[in-house]
Formats: C-alpha cells, sequence, structure tokens
C-alpha cells in the first residue's frame, strides 16, 4: 500500500499573506494541502494545521489580536485541545499567542526596523513533531520578514518555559530583540508550534536555502504517522 | 455613555516607538525624557449608569483592548 497523504489544512484570512506558499511547500513536501477559510467553523477532516504569515486583519490593534476572533481560530483551538498538530508561522505565531495556545506575545522589533533575511537559528528540540528531522544544537538557516517578531514574556514565564524546554528554536545572532533569542517557542503538550522565520520560504534550494523544509517535512511526516495510527 | 480608554506600555517593557519619538523631540530642541508611546480608544456604551459602564469597559480592555503581559490600561467615562 502506497503510504497515505496526511491532510494539513492553511487557513487564509483577510490579510494572508503567505497561505499559498504554505500550501505550495506542503504539496512539494508530499501533504495533500487544504486550504481553510478564515470563516469555516469547522475544520474539514485534517492531521494537521498551519496559520500563515500575513497581516491578518491589518495588524490593527495587535497583531493578531482580530484574527483571533475568527471563527476558523475557533476550530484550530478546538483541535489543538484535542491534540492535533498546528504551527503558527509568523502572523500565525502572533495569533496563536493572542489566542493563548502559545505563551508570551510579539511586540515591535527592538530596532523599529521591518527584517527582511536569512537568519540561522539553533535547534533546541529535536524529540517534537515539527523537529524530528533536525538534531539540537543543529544550525539550520531560514529567513524572516517582519516588523512585530520581538517575542517576549516575563521573566518568571521565561524561566518556566526555559525549565519546560519549550524554546523550540533560537536566534543564532541578533535579530529583532526577542527576550532569549526566542525565534520559535511550543506548548507544554508539543503539539502547538509557533516561529517567525518562515519554513515555507525555505523548502527549494534555489531559494538560498531549504532548511524550512526540516520543519515543514517533520510536520508532514509526524501527520503520516497519526493517519496510520488512525488506520 | 462616551468613554476613553489608555492602553499604555508596562513599565519596564522595552518601547522602541517611545524611544524614536524622544530622540526625534531631542532634534527639534527640546529636553525630554521617559517618552512612551500608547493607545487611545474612545467608544460609546449602552449603560444604565457610570459604574456600570465603567464596569463593561473594564472587561473590554481585560478581553482585547490591552494585553495584560505587556500593556496597562486606565478607563475615563465621561457620563
Amino acid at each position: 500500500m502506497a503510504s497515505p497523504q496526511p491532510r494539513v489544512g492553511v487557513v487564509t484570512y483577510p490579510g494572508s499573506q503567505d497561505d499559498r506558499d504554505a500550501l505550495w511547500a506542503l504539496s512539494a513536501l508530499d501533504a495533500e494541502a487544504v486550504p481553510v477559510w478564515h470563516e469555516e467553523r469547522e475544520l474539514p477532516d485534517l492531521d494537521a494545521v498551519v496559520l500563515p504569515g500575513g497581516f491578518s486583519y491589518g495588524d490593527y490593534l495587535r497583531c493578531g489580536a482580530i484574527a483571533r476572533f475568527s471563527p476558523a481560530t475557533a476550530a484550530v483551538c478546538e483541535f489543538a485541545e484535542a491534540g492535533g498538530l498546528v504551527l503558527g508561522i509568523c502572523n500565525g505565531f502572533q495569533i496563536l499567542c493572542e489566542a493563548g495556545l502559545l505563551p508570551g506575545v510579539l511586540l515591535r522589533n527592538e530596532s523599529l526596523r521591518f527584517v527582511c533575511r536569512d537568519v540561522p537559528l539553533v535547534v533546541e528540540r529535536d524529540d517534537l513533531p515539527f523537529t524530528s528531522r533536525c538534531t539540537v544544537g543543529q544550525t539550520i538557516t531560514i529567513p524572516v520578514k517582519h516588523g512585530d517578531g520581538r517575542w517576549f514574556a516575563p521573566s518568571e514565564l521565561v524561566r518556566e518555559l526555559e525549565a519546560n524546554r519549550q524554546v523550540v528554536l533560537r536566534y543564532a545572532e541578533a535579530c529583532n530583540g526577542s527576550v532569549a533569542d526566542v525565534a520559535g517557542i511550543c506548548n507544554e503538550r508539543g503539539n502547538v508550534l509557533g516561529l517567525m522565520p518562515h519554513p515555507e520560504h525555505a523548502v527549494d534550494p534555489l531559494l538560498g536555502s531549504a532548511d524550512g523544509a526540516l520543519i515543514l517535512a517533520s510536520l508532514v511526516e509526524a501527520a503520516r504517522e497519526r493517519v496510520l495510527a488512525a488506520i | 455613555m462616551k468613554a476613553t480608554v489608555l492602553v499604555r506600555p508596562k513599565q519596564g517593557i522595552l518601547d522602541p516607538q517611545g524611544e524614536a519619538v524622544e530622540s526625534a523631540l531631542e532634534h527639534l530642541g527640546f529636553s525630554v525624557s521617559g517618552a512612551r508611546v500608547g493607545k487611545v480608544v474612545d467608544l460609546e456604551v449602552e449603560a444604565g449608569d457610570a459604574d456600570e459602564a465603567r464596569a463593561q469597559v473594564e472587561r473590554m480592555c481585560e478581553q482585547l483592548l490591552a494585553n495584560p503581559l505587556i500593556e496597562s490600561f486606565e478607563v475615563e467615562i465621561h457620563g
């Protein structure tokens, strides 16, 4: 029997920009990429969900603050609470923080400049559904492009997250002023990951790096295992 | 009932916008320090009296208008 293609949804909000790249990258990595409209109250049958980058609702009030109220976000929260795999990229990360699925908040970059370049990241966890193709201590290069990427949490919360090993990716060089150089963080259960860098823009060496595929292919593989487990 | 909400970055939170504004004011020749940039939200709320209006607007702040990790808020009710 051919190995099953997992179904990975990508939510499009008004103002999402990277939904198509995410759909393309997931298809290239042998997933069935399923577009999900923000007004959908129930998710279709999915094995994982990606919240893409962009500027949902124009970043009004605070980035991610309004998208939190989209019907699809409520459905994604239920999906995550049931143990479903959820990956938030850039604006998707901001939405997951505002929705309370991930700890902390993303603030304006320390430099006040929009940062758009490839950045080296150090992998801190390789035992997650999002990082199984990486190794701890490995440096991977994935582009960032954001104005509000400075992750922040109060120091006592940061200590708790470090103790729980929830920091998954750190910037290997100064990027935006994030506390503890956090580039990506997961929930305690490890089924929700948010990161500011864009793995979907780095799945083809033609674009400068294919390291993003390490993250997305890990996700696709984990989603496929879930399909196989359900058969 | 008219209400005004002031949302401020909490003390200790780095506010690069405030720093940029402060430096621009210094360029203009003003001697300033401690500039912080927040937000103002004006709104009208249906309520029987000022206390009820305040309670409603405070709930709005807690649920949406301010992020308690990084922002403090102040509510003014204008009757």
